[in-house]
């Protein structure tokens, strides 16, 4: 599903790579979580995938799709297939909670009606049932955090990349939202989850990629939280 | 193909949102375009209303030629028939002795007095050829027929014709060319200062929504469907501008009318000019609308290109 091959990337030639030369391979309807400490490079490593950055070298393959063969106009129909949660959620702040899940619907061109059914679905799903009208700005971290995720599961993603989608929250709604990728991940949805929640990490025993200095450190199944 | 109709339906809306959002940074925009507009529908309305002045004089104007009494019918036709001949007579009438006393009575303003003076005496009124010219400007080779010396013999006195009017007419021909001549530039002109606002404007109204659109293209939207929204704002302001452009002729029209009654504007006759108008609205406003959504798309398309480039680092 996801293969990266000696990919690196370099932002600055100053500072040195961000990636050095990344090999891994991710299975169809695997769940695997990256960890690292901050700044190993967990973010840069899901922007090659979603294609906001280029690698500075090595090759990336993501559900067949060569990157070095990807046209940019192809890269919208590419996003489509992967749904994100950001770091930084990348809300629309003068859309509510409901516009805010409509959206990702709407720009793939999904009617009015089938909007009004699923939306409602996935926020029952995030539990923000009866927060449909608020603003992002009346929410808590951890409720915007549940909109980013709602969102990025909304168009049913064959690949799913969570970028410390639980960095907000306290330990019940954290689980919450790992549950949530654990059922999106049954119904056959690859899962990329970065953390630094060890807990989580512990209790998931799933396979756990471990960066360091922008180097996989460690790649072991049903692994614990080493560093 | 439905989804096709979804998203075009929804680039639609957002830009009539977008538009009607920002509609303080659209003002500039809108303004400059009325004006283009304005100044288009202006010449457009003026040249067909010389054009429509000079046929009006060119159709008043004809040369009289005198024949002495001795002048036989048969002579008299004979010189009709060469007038008539000749490229640039429209129309040729002939008129004895008293259907040309008759029709001075008719012109006269003191109809009474006249008749009770002709009655008295002899007709002093001689038989009379009137020429209609097709083109005044080639008046001169009625005029030099007429003076070859075996015409000139027929005549009783020289022929006459309206020289002030031919200069009327030489005075709208050169209005017409020089207005047509500031039009052109006038519109060019407005045109481009009118492009480069909505340049700016859509330049400013990306910068503005910068976020909104990096997530949208995060969340795969495509650039058509991100720029989409722009080019509709900007042909809101074309048909916005176009009626609003219509509107201001319209209210010209209205006072001007009001306040000089019937008098005309220069040499530019406003009740034609406003009769015109109302003729040809709907043609009009079509007219304004096409230029206004063309000078609003084009321009958007240009600067959403520019500015909405989608590239990769
Ligand atoms: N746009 C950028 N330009 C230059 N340097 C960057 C950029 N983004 C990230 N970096 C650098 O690349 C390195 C890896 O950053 P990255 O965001 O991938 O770390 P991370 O593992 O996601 O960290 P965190 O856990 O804090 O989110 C860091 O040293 C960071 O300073
Ligand atoms: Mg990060």
């Amino acid at each position: 599903m996801i293969l990266l091959d000696r990919v690196s990337k370099t932002y600055n030639k100053a500072l040195g790579p961000s990636l050095d030369r990344i090999s891994l391979h991710v299975e169809p309807k695997e769940f695997v979580i990256v960890v690292g400490q901050s700044g190993a490079g967990k973010t840069t490593l899901l922007r090659l995938l979603t294609r906001e950055e280029r690698p500075t070298s090595g090759k990336i393959i993501i559900g067949g799709i060569d990157y070095d063969k990807l046209k940019d106009k192809d890269i919208p129909l590419l996003r489509r297939k992967i749904g994100v949660v950001f770091q930084d959620f990348k809300l629309l702040p003068n859309k509510n909670v409901f516009e805010n899940v409509a959206f990702a619907l709407e720009i793939v061109g999904v009617s009015k009606k089938e909007i009004k059914h699923t939306v409602p679905k996935v926020l029952d799903i995030v539990n923000l049932t009866g927060k449909e009208k608020r603003m992002p700005q009346e929410l808590s971290g951890g409720e915007r955090q549940r909109v980013a995720i709602a969102r990025a599961i909304v168009r049913q993603p064959r690949i799913l990349i969570a970028d410390e989608p639980t960095g907000n929250l306290d330990p019940k709604h954290a689980w919450d939202v790992i549950k949530v990728l654990e059922k999106i991940n049954r119904y056959g949805t690859t899962v990329l989850l970065t953390t630094h929640n060890v807990e989580i990490v512990n209790k998931l025993k799933r396979r756990v990629v471990t960066l360091q200095h922008g180097k996989v450190a460690s790649d072991r199944a049903n692994a614990d939280y080493k560093i | 193909m439905k989804r096709r109709f979804i998203t075009l339906g929804r680039i639609i809306h957002t830009g009539i949102v977008n538009f009607i959002r920002n509609v303080s940074l659209g003002v500039a925009a809108i303004a400059v375009m009325v004006v283009t507009l304005t100044i288009i529908l202006f010449s457009v309305i003026a040249n067909a209303t010389f054009a429509n002045t000079i046929t009006q004089i060119t159709n008043r104007v004809d040369i009289s030629i005198y024949l002495k009494d001795e002048v036989t019918p048969a002579q008299a036709s004979t010189l009709v028939a060469q007038i008539k001949a000749l490229p640039n007579a429209r129309d040729v009438r002939y008129f004895s002795k008293q259907a040309a006393l008759d029709r001075y009575i008719q012109q006269s303003d003191n109809k009474e007095s006249l008749l009770s003076a002709v009655s008295k005496t002899t007709n002093p009124i001689p038989a009379t050829i009137l020429v209609k010219p097709t083109d005044l400007n080639k008046i001169g080779n009625i005029i030099t027929f007429l003076n070859k010396p075996a015409n000139a013999a027929l005549q009783s006195d020289q022929p006459s014709y309206s020289g002030d009017r031919k200069e009327a007419i030489d005075n709208i021909t050169h209005a017409t060319n020089v207005l047509r001549r500031i039009g052109v530039v006038a519109v060019a002109v407005f045109t481009v200062i009118c492009a480069l606002i909505i340049f700016n404007t859509i330049q400013m109204a990306i910068f503005n929504r910068r976020d909104e659109i990096t997530i949208m293209r995060l969340l795969g939207a495509k650039t058509s469907y991100i720029r989409g929204p722009f080019v509709v704002e900007s042909i809101i302001y074309g048909i916005l501008s176009a009626v609003v452009s219509l509107l201001i002729i319209n209210s010209a029209f209205l006072t001007s009318s009001n306040a000089l009654q019937a008098s005309s504007l220069g040499l530019l006759d406003i009740g034609y000019a406003s009769e015109y108008f109302a003729a040809n609205f709907w043609k009009l406003l079509t007219m304004q609308l096409a230029v206004g959504i063309l000078i609003g798309t084009v321009s958007s398309v240009i600067a959403t290109r520019r500015y909405l480039k989608f590239k990769v680092r």
